[in-house]
């Protein structure tokens, strides 16, 4: 155990980010930042400034003539599909050819030899468009009729007499806006020219695999000759999983048409205007309860603002479902969900994916419930918990085996001093007319592996040089989560190396093909085992080369610390492998992984989507200010489960950023569009993402140390990406708490998300009006 | 269109250029110098991304037209540290982990040398309220304030 210090980078150990060194110095390459192949051009869109209606004429003289523009792409220039949507159904063209969708969809693209010249030749275009009344809201989508698919629903028992016969009643209506991804680089790709027609595609993209694909599709070529090369993002949330595909095959397809390299790099406001967002929800619930608040039945429809093509939009609408239950025993229910097709730009993946709508309902639920039997929120949710081995069925019919909110919430509640603060609280506003604060436990509970099973499966590459070098390959992107480390750690660990002796490489569909996107939080889960079977075929390949060449047994073998133990003998991992060159023993190995026991019909919407569940609560407290409507969140206690941590620094970012985004949601990240349709919040100047004067000035994250996953998932750790997001729910509930107190606590306000100040004085007005009423 | 000759000190080395009236400094810092540490996250003066530093003084170069910068003496994330020496600012960001995808981080760096270049001693209310103007939308903030403490009590002591 003598080499110990040297040895680092094992699962497990809180090693900094993979680029944390460069990205500190300035030094790490962002695909905006790759130095450019001579004579790239440069692409941006040109759209129309009308909301939707039938195109009828198309003047682009005046773009074609302006100042270093080379050539200009309309639909017509599409050689094979002019699809790019991800379900293949054809519903989101890559330019739009006859029909415009929503306000800013790209009708062709300008190729020029600079940026400036590129973006002002894209305003001289003159389109001709006969409007029709746009349908832009959920409400006017239902009243329509006019939908992206079909509506879904999910139930167990009779949840209708059950409701009937439930002695206490309670319905509403829980709100939530959507929420504009800001990931600080935008979208952005670099095609290069390839040999037979191909191409090379630079790209941010949360899902290589599938802008290959959109690509090819574009281009009337197959997968093989289109490869696609992801380094890193400068963040994706979910908006670089599908979303990438239009504009890296853009510039694919003007770099096939010029044989130059060609860059397309959607500025802020681009980028916000033509890129779809997280999907605004209205839940309509009726709960049915007993004098404990106990729930006996819920019926709950779920509807949302799809925009104008699928896209993701069904497997989010089902994952809202999946979690309108958050953390709490239905015995009996109903839940539909309606998808709405609106004149909006289509709305897709965002951190969550539906799951933070659902959980709203639920949380709106319990607090309504709570207030009506006059309990703390806290008491109504736990005797609603999920129990361990009695009720424990889901709305989908899946058994929760691993509940541990129980325990969690517990040990939150004490460390948080919950009941000290919420009696402390009640007396602070009892004294202090304008200043109120409020406060609030929520837990989550969320599933994990992608919903459609297919997705759940992921590749590896491994490479060892014969002086003992590692390069690593997987099918998993870096957007800054960490990724690339964990799974560099699981190598490390499986193969008893030093972590520096492991090169982690680009992302690149020539090397692993056929990956899911990096999304659905499932990254380390899928890719570090796919890299674990990898670096445990090496290790095996070793083990009985050792044994044969030694001649020892190969139960007297071991990996241990940058070490090979070989009987009596000890030989440096670089050593052995040099040896096993020497002496033809194959030193590359790919790994799969496929998660199993899942299975998920949508369509009856039963079975077992998720693999396992991760846990969390928070506590958070606010104020508010009832005549500004402005609010701070003061304080937030987190704990949250992880399982056997890979990488508790990563894991602690994660868990931070995830709230802190969730907050934006929640509170001060508006979308608005005006009444014909244009999105009037398309820059940081209008649209308000949190900012580092709203950090809670008391933040404390906490990892569940008991957590550990009962599925055997890499070294029993949990996923990480997206639960913490969740979390910030209690940032609502303590907004709506304070904001009952204007009333003694007699009436719960109405409070849409995200609760801006406007929001909150209404809510606040409307309570005063009852008071006087 | 004749092209503007400027003449400026960029991390203590002199750089003359030649640029468009229009070019922004941020576009010659990074399309035509290959600084490209500096980022662009929104073009409009709102993220910070951009930020460097001008005779002394924190600006956006999203915001400055390059020959505007004839004269002036600018430090830009390429120049913090000292060879292979790191400024103790990007030492404790480091060791925080206060950073997550990178594209805000040198915004973030920049933006806090200049507060502790006038202010060695900030409270974490300032030094929350000068980083206001730089987003990051991968972390929560926490660390990065952190990380401009310590490093402020560091370099004190
Ligand atoms: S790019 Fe300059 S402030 Fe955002
Ligand atoms: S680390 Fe990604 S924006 Fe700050």
């Amino acid at each position: 155990m003598g080499e110990r210090p040297e040895f680092r980078g094992v699962a497990g150990e809180a090693l900094r980010h993979d680029s944390a060194l460069k990205h500190t110095t300035g030094e790490a390459l962002y695909v905006d930042d790759i130095f450019e192949p001579a004579g790239t051009l440069y692409l941006a869109p040109g759209t129309a400034d009308v909301t939707c209606g039938c195109i009828l004429r198309m003047d682009l003289a005046a773009v074609r003539e302006a100042p270093g523009v080379v050539s200009v792409l309309t639909a017509a220039d599409v050689p094979g599909n002019n699809d790019v949507s991800p379900t293949g159904c054809g519903d989101d063209p890559l330019l739009a050819k006859s029909e415009l969708h929503f306000h800013r969809q790209p009708v062709f693209a300008v190729i020029a030899r600079s940026y400036q010249e590129a973006r002002s030749a894209a305003r001289l275009g003159k389109i001709d468009v006969a409007p029709s009344d746009p349908i832009l809201t959920i409400d006017q989508a239902l009243k329509a009729g006019t939908f992206v698919s079909e509506q879904r629903q999910m139930g167990r028992g009779d949840w209708q007499t059950a409701l009937e016969d439930a002695p206490h009643h309670a319905k509403g209506t829980a709100w939530s806006g959507g929420q504009d991804h800001f990931y600080l680089e935008g979208q952005v790709s670099l095609a290069v020219p390839a040999e037979d027609g191909g191409v090379h595609i630079y790209c941010s993209t949360q899902h290589p695999s599938e802008v290959q694909h959109a690509t090819a599709t574009v281009l009337g070529l197959t997968d093989r000759s289109v490869t696609v090369e992801v380094r890193r993002m400068g963040g994706g949330f979910g908006g670089k999983e599908t979303q990438a595909a239009q504009w890296a095959a853009l510039a694919a397809l003007a770099a096939v048409k010029t044989g130059q390299a060609v860059k397309c790099r959607l500025d802020r406001d681009d980028d916000m205007l033509m890129t779809g967002k997280r999907h605004e929800f209205k839940g309509d619930w009726h709960v049915g309860f007993d004098d404990e608040g106990r729930i006996m039945a819920a019926d709950i429809h779920l509807a949302s603002r799809c925009g104008f093509s699928r896209d993701l939009s069904d497997p989010v609408n089902d994952r809202a479902m999946l979690h309108a239950d958050n953390a709490y025993f239905y015995p009996a229910v109903r839940i539909r969900s309606d998808r709405c097709r609106t004149h909006t730009v289509s709305n897709t993946a965002f951190r969550g994916f539906g799951g933070p709508q659902g959980m709203l309902v639920a949380e709106q639920m319990i607090q309504a419930i709570a207030h009506q039997v006059g309990k703390d929120p806290l008491d109504v949710r736990k005797i609603n918990f999920y129990g361990r081995g009695t009720r424990d069925l889901t709305p989908y019919h899946m058994q929760v085996e691993d509940f541990i909110l129980d325990d969690l919430v517990e040990e939150l509640e004490v460390t948080s001093r919950y009941r000290q603060r919420r009696q402390e609280i009640g007396e602070y506003n009892l004294s202090s007319p304008i200043v109120r604060r409020g406060l609030a436990l929520t837990p989550v509970k969320f599933g994990i592996s992608f919903t459609n099973t297919i997705f759940n499966q992921a590749g590896a590459l491994l490479h060892v040089y014969k002086d003992g070098s590692i390069q690593l390959n997987h099918g998993g992107t870096e957007m800054g989560q960490g990724l690339f480390i964990k799974v560099a750690q699981v190598v490390a660990q499986e193969l008893q190396v030093d972590i520096d002796q492991i090169q982690i490489t680009a992302t690149h569909t020539g090397k692993v093909p056929n990956t899911s996107a990096t999304a659905a939080s499932s990254g380390s889960d899928l890719n570090g085992m796919a890299a674990m079977n990898a670096a445990r075929t090496i290790r095996r390949r070793l083990t009985a080369f050792a044994s044969n060449h030694y001649g020892v047994p190969e139960t007297e073998i071991a990996f241990y610390s940058g070490r090979i133990q070989i009987g009596a003998r000890k030989v440096s991992f670089s050593d052995l492998v040099m040896e096993a060159y020497l002496n033809r023993v194959q030193l590359s190995a790919t790994g799969f992984y496929r998660t199993p026991k899942i299975h998920w019909d949508p369509i009856t919407a039963t079975g077992r989507p998720f693999y396992y569940f991760a846990y969390g609560a928070a506590v958070t407290e606010v104020a508010i200010d009832l005549l500004t409507g402005e609010n701070r969140v003061i304080a937030v206690d987190i704990l949250h489960d992880v399982g056997r941590s890979l990488n508790p620094a990563v894991d602690k970012g994660q868990i931070e950023g995830g709230f802190i985004q969730g907050m934006g949601w929640l509170t001060t990240e508006e979308l608005w569009w005006d009444t014909s349709g244009r999105l009037k919040t398309h820059a940081p100047s209008t649209y308000k993402i949190p900012t580092c004067s709203d950090r809670p000035e008391h933040f404390r994250i906490r990892i569940f140390e008991a957590g550990k996953n009962p599925e055997a998932t890499i070294y029993r750790s949990k996923a990480v990406g997206e639960p913490p997001l969740m979390l910030a729910l209690s940032v609502h509930q303590a907004i709506v708490d304070a904001i009952s107190s204007v009333n003694a606590y007699r009436d719960l306000p109405h409070l849409p998300a995200p609760a801006t100040p406007e929001a909150i004085l209404n809510a606040v007005d409307a309570l005063r009006e009852r008071k006087a009423a | 269109m004749s092209k503007v000759h400027v003449s400026t000190i960029i991390n203590d080395d002199t750089v003359e250029f030649l640029c468009e009236s229009e070019q922004t400094l941020l576009d010659v810092l990074r399309d035509d110098l290959r600084l490209t540490g500096s980022k662009e996250g929104c073009a409009s003066g709102d993220c910070g991304a951009c930020s460097v530093i001008m005779d002394g003084r924190l600006v956006c170069a999203c915001l400055l037209l390059a020959a505007e910068a004839e004269g002036s003496t600018i430090e830009t994330i390429e120049g913090m540290a000292n060879g292979s020496d790191l400024h103790p600012l990007q030492q404790q960001f480091l060791d925080h982990a206060a950073l997550q995808c990178g594209v805000c981080t040198p915004g973030f760096l920049i933006a806090a040398k200049a507060l502790l270049d006038r202010n060695p001693d900030p409270t974490e209310t300032e030094v929350r309220y000068w980083l206001a103007g730089n987003l990051c939308r991968c972390t929560g903030y926490d660390k990065i304030v952190r990380a401009v403490l310590d490093t402020a009590a560091e370099t004190r002591n």
